[in-house]
């Protein structure tokens, strides 16, 4: 067998079996118990060489619709943005991207170091004290911030909006199952979070309060007057956000979150049918020795010279083992690094300026829906995704939309039954205004 | 500051300097205010860098020489599989098809990455030995509590809710016990005797009727073959309880026992170890879980299935434990271990397995007269050495790890399983040639011989990084997590 990833030769083989002492490498096999041991070969698919293989891939990857090719007005979650071409050079260095997690120090501090960037960059956005390495994505940060909220408040209930990301809050459940953790959800009233309701449901029994900023439905939610019944119980407030609109909004920081998570997929990590993307999760200098996952910390040699290491690892799986609160061990760091040299490359300037880009154009993407004649639902502030009333079936409506170039919205009636015929559209900045008035022009047309 | 000799990004940043290119604002702009409520507009700019688009290129090659890569050098990290990653992995990730596609389009305008899905299930379905399998989670020990929640209700369904517990040997990753917690499971230990197997006479006394779940690394931590592990299964299965396989060790075992075939229930795979998805300084991964039969209906949603020749994802499931994550799982790792399981194939793989385990096997015995080796008997794909007799000179299994940074070399896993003392576990894995095995051994043996005659070289160890050791008990003591302009 021969192949350029198998170094050894029949040569190399004999004189290493010779120095293990046996004749075959079968004999290394003997202690699998015979019954077991699997004969012959997989009934998998057969070798292919390089450019057979790529070939064949390749011709698979164009049977799918990508967003480079159709304009999209897709997000719920997931965004098509400017990601700097720079980003996929500095993550096409392979000193990063075939290195493990950092457990050698002095050899890793290029990846300690970016990560150290990194949290600092999502302390600045969110308005929290500290972040971790990052988590699976938004998801299951969300979940493990509920997770953290019960075990600091050893309260075994949990408030999650009904704006807030639908899979999000299955994930949310799906992890209260496991510790034992009851979730109640907050009903939405006009496209936000019914503040009367969560007034209604708050309690001393409540270990957090989880509300998304900007929400599920692109509105912005008023976290001030949240803030302060979740925090009138002594529950955690809990705020999920997309970390590009905190480039323009208040950040949830500011407005007393206690734990803020989210998914930094904006920043220069590809959609990927959904993944690998970057969960991050801030926190307040309170509840530092709580975080799940993996810190960055800055400390010094025995010179004296500034260097980074993993720290506080109390925490984590591998030394609490079953006494562990989460049992995260692999994150994200190559997308934290690929978020770490977007937001770089956006800076101070450009991370404003392409946040209040995407709120100018969904918002003229609004207008120009409205002289159409459509009907915006949940009418009201938001940031780049908004609610329209389609004139037609989704599906229907879409297959048009797909027939002239454009990927269309979300279908909110497949997760809000009373949103039957209802689209989440999506701007972004990367959609221009030539793209915005064909598709209200499209809608327009089934309209009339 | 002279302490140091690399700036933070932000250390570099100058007020007016950009690096990003935005799309033209082609739209008329509305004042914010008459968008956004009051409150809610940020007033202070985040204090991101202001740097060129040189700056950052510099600053992240620089760091990028600073970190250590398996394409920078060997990378003996036991239990981690750091073979080499395949650069048409990465190309093919990178096709427009599959990187930029979003997971709500209509599966109509994705069924290439849904037969790609689909494929990956059948192909790791046939490597496991078990019935189904889903990509969902998002790592190792994301597929951990992902398969002990589906056996909770598995057991839950049956009405048997006193199955509380889960037996994990004490060789085990830290993330099992953990894993089982999340689940809402408790852990007990079961010790290893003194050939480091499962001690059969400590299992048969825990196991009973409040077993959920045994849970087993095979080719266990110690790189050893669980042998006895049909009469484990018989024991655990007689009792009422399940099988789960942690695959972290799959690389020892391709085409020779298969998971399902040794009476495993529930197995999880590291796609970013045995599959080449790249380990990416710690992530992302990809964890997808197997399962036999009767654990299918407990499966996440949604499942990626093919009805009438087209591809689609199905989550009518309603005995499901749910969604474990947004989406469909890590696409882009599993686009990359599909790569790779296509590029080796059937005779491929097995070559994978057979000479991984010689290349571990054949540095064992050459560093044996040098180092303790506890359990001696051929491993797998790793093994284990201890430092007790450098200890005894005063050279800790951490000097020893250290000092191989002066060689060029990343050190093996230390100090674990913690039923080794001075514990080093290395794992060379099968692309790595003989000329580097040896090169790491000659290493490894100097380091032996000046342990003996001139121990502060292992001591004072490393003397060629850019930075030496670091006081992690001040980073620990007084956190500093984030830089304060």
């Amino acid at each position: 067998m021969k192949h350029r990833y198998l170094p050894m030769t029949e040569q190399d083989q004999q004189d290493m079996l010779q120095v293990i002492g046996v004749p075959t490498v079968e004999e290394l096999f003997k202690d699998i118990p015979e019954s077991v041991r699997f004969q012959g070969e997989y009934d998998i698919k057969p070798a292919k060489s390089e450019p057979a293989l790529m070939k064949e891939l390749s011709r698979l990857a164009s049977r799918n619709a990508d967003l480079k090719n159709y304009a999209s007005f897709l997000g719920a979650g997931v965004y098509d943005h400017y990601a700097p071409v720079i980003v996929d050079h500095v993550l096409s260095r392979s000193e990063f991207y075939t290195a493990y997690t950092p457990y050698q120090p002095e050899i890793s501090q290029g990846e300690l170091q970016a990560i150290f960037e990194y949290q600092t960059m999502i302390c600045e956005l969110t308005g929290m004290d500290v972040a971790n390495s990052s988590m699976y994505d938004g998801g299951t940060a969300l979940a493990e911030a509920a997770m953290l909220a019960s075990g600091q408040t050893r309260r075994k209930k949990i408030l999650i909006s009904g704006a807030v990301h639908p899979e999000s809050r299955e994930v949310v459940k799906t992890y209260a199952k496991g510790q034992r953790v009851e979730v109640i959800e907050i009903p939405y009233k006009d496209g936000v979070t019914d503040v009367a309701a969560l007034k209604e449901l708050a309690n001393d029994d409540i270990a957090g309060v989880i509300i998304q900023y900007p929400n599920f439905f692109g509105r912005i939610e008023p976290l001030k007057e949240m803030e302060e019944i979740i925090h009138g119980v002594k529950s955690m407030f809990i705020v999920s956000s997309n970390p590009l609109a905190l480039g323009a909004l208040a950040s949830p920081g500011s407005l007393g979150a206690d734990i803020v998570t989210g998914d930094a997929q904006p920043f220069g990590i590809p959609a990927a049918f959904g993944g690998p993307h970057c969960g991050y999760f801030a926190v307040t200098n309170k509840l530092v020795r709580k975080v799940p996952g993996r810190l960055v910390g800055q400390t010094v040699d025995e010179d004296g010279k500034r260097g980074f290491v993993l720290t506080l690892q109390a925490r984590e799986q591998h030394i609490r083992r079953d006494k562990a609160t989460s049992n995260i061990c692999s994150n994200q760091a190559l997308n934290a690094l690929a978020a770490s040299v977007a937001m770089t490359a956006l800076g101070k300037k450009g991370v404003k300026e392409m946040a209040v880009q995407n709120i100018q154009k969904a918002h003229y993407a609004k207008n120009a829906f409205m002289q159409k004649g459509l009907e915006i639902v949940f009418a009201g502030p938001s940031f780049n995704e908004f609610v329209i009333k389609l004139p037609a079936s989704f599906s229907e409506v879409n297959k048009k939309l797909f027939e002239k170039g454009m990927i269309g919205g979300f279908d909110l009636g497949s997760v809000y039954p009373e949103l039957n015929d209802h689209m989440l559209v999506a701007v972004t900045e990367l959609r221009t205004k030539e793209e915005i008035d064909a598709f209200a022009q499209e809608l327009g047309d089934q309209h009339e | 500051m002279n302490n140091q000799d690399q700036s933070l990004i932000f250390e570099i940043s100058t007020p007016g300097r950009i690096g990003y290119s935005l799309p033209e604002m082609d739209v008329e702009a509305t004042p914010l205010g008459e968008i956004l409520p009051e409150g809610y507009i940020r007033t202070e700019e985040a204090a991101l860098p202001e740097v060129s688009e040189l700056d950052i290129m510099r600053h992240y090659t620089a760091l990028s020489r600073r970190n250590h890569g398996v394409d920078s050098g060997f990378y003996p990290l036991g239990s981690c599989t750091m073979k080499y990653n395949p650069k048409i992995n990465e190309n093919v990730a990178r096709y427009n098809g599959f990187a930029h596609i979003h997971p709500y389009q209509d599966p109509s305008t994705v069924q290439g990455a849904l037969e790609l899905l689909f494929d990956l299930q059948e192909h790791l379905t046939e490597i496991t030995g078990m019935d189904q399998v889903t990509l969902q989670p998002a790592a190792g020990a994301h597929g951990e509590w992902t398969g002990l929640m589906m056996i909770r209700a598995f057991h839950e369904a049956n009405g048997d809710t006193e199955r509380t517990k889960v037996i994990v040997p004490d060789s085990a990753h830290g993330t099992n016990p953990a894993s089982a917690t999340v689940a809402g499971l408790e852990t007990i230990t079961v010790k290893s005797d003194e050939n480091g197997l499962v001690d059969l006479e400590d299992l048969k006394r825990v196991v009973g009727p409040d077993t959920a779940a045994l849970m087993l690394t095979n080719p266990n931590t110690l790189g050893l073959f669980e042998e006895n592990i049909l009469e484990m299964a018989q024991l655990v299965h007689e009792a009422g309880g399940k099988l789960y396989y942690d695959g972290a060790n799959l690389n020892a075992v391709l085409s020779k026992a298969r998971p399902g075939d040794m009476g495993f229930d529930v197995v999880h795979l590291n796609l970013h170890k045995t599959f080449t998805g790249p380990h990416g300084g710690g992530g992302p991964g990809s964890g997808p879980v197997g399962v036999k039969a009767d654990l299918i209906p407990f499966l996440p949603k949604p499942l990626v299935i093919k009805q009438d020749e087209r591809f689609t994802l199905d989550y009518d499931r309603p005995q499901s434990i749910g969604r474990v994550k947004p989406y469909y799982g890590n696409f882009g790792i599993n686009v990359r271990a599909y790569t790779y399981i296509r590029s080796m194939g059937p005779d491929g793989l097995k070559a994978v397995t057979e000479n991984a385990v010689i290349n571990a096997n054949y540095m064992m015995r050459r560093l044996e007269p040098f180092f303790d080796l506890p359990y001696n008997r051929h491993c797998k794909h790793e093994f284990v050495l201890s430092g007790r007799r450098q200890k005894q000179l005063g050279v800790r299994t951490l000097d020893i790890a250290k000092r191989l940074l002066d060689f060029g070399y990343h050190p093996p896993t230390i100090y674990f399983p913690l039923n080794v003392e001075e514990g080093m576990m290395i794992e060379p894995t099968e692309t790595e040639s003989k000329e580097t095995l040896d090169a790491f051994i000659d290493a490894m043996i100097q380091i032996a011989k000046e342990a003996e005659e001139t121990p502060e070289i292992v001591q004072e160890a490393p003397h060629t990084t850019v930075i030496k050791r670091l006081d992690e008990t001040l980073a620990a003591r007084k956190p500093v997590l984030r830089h304060q302009a």
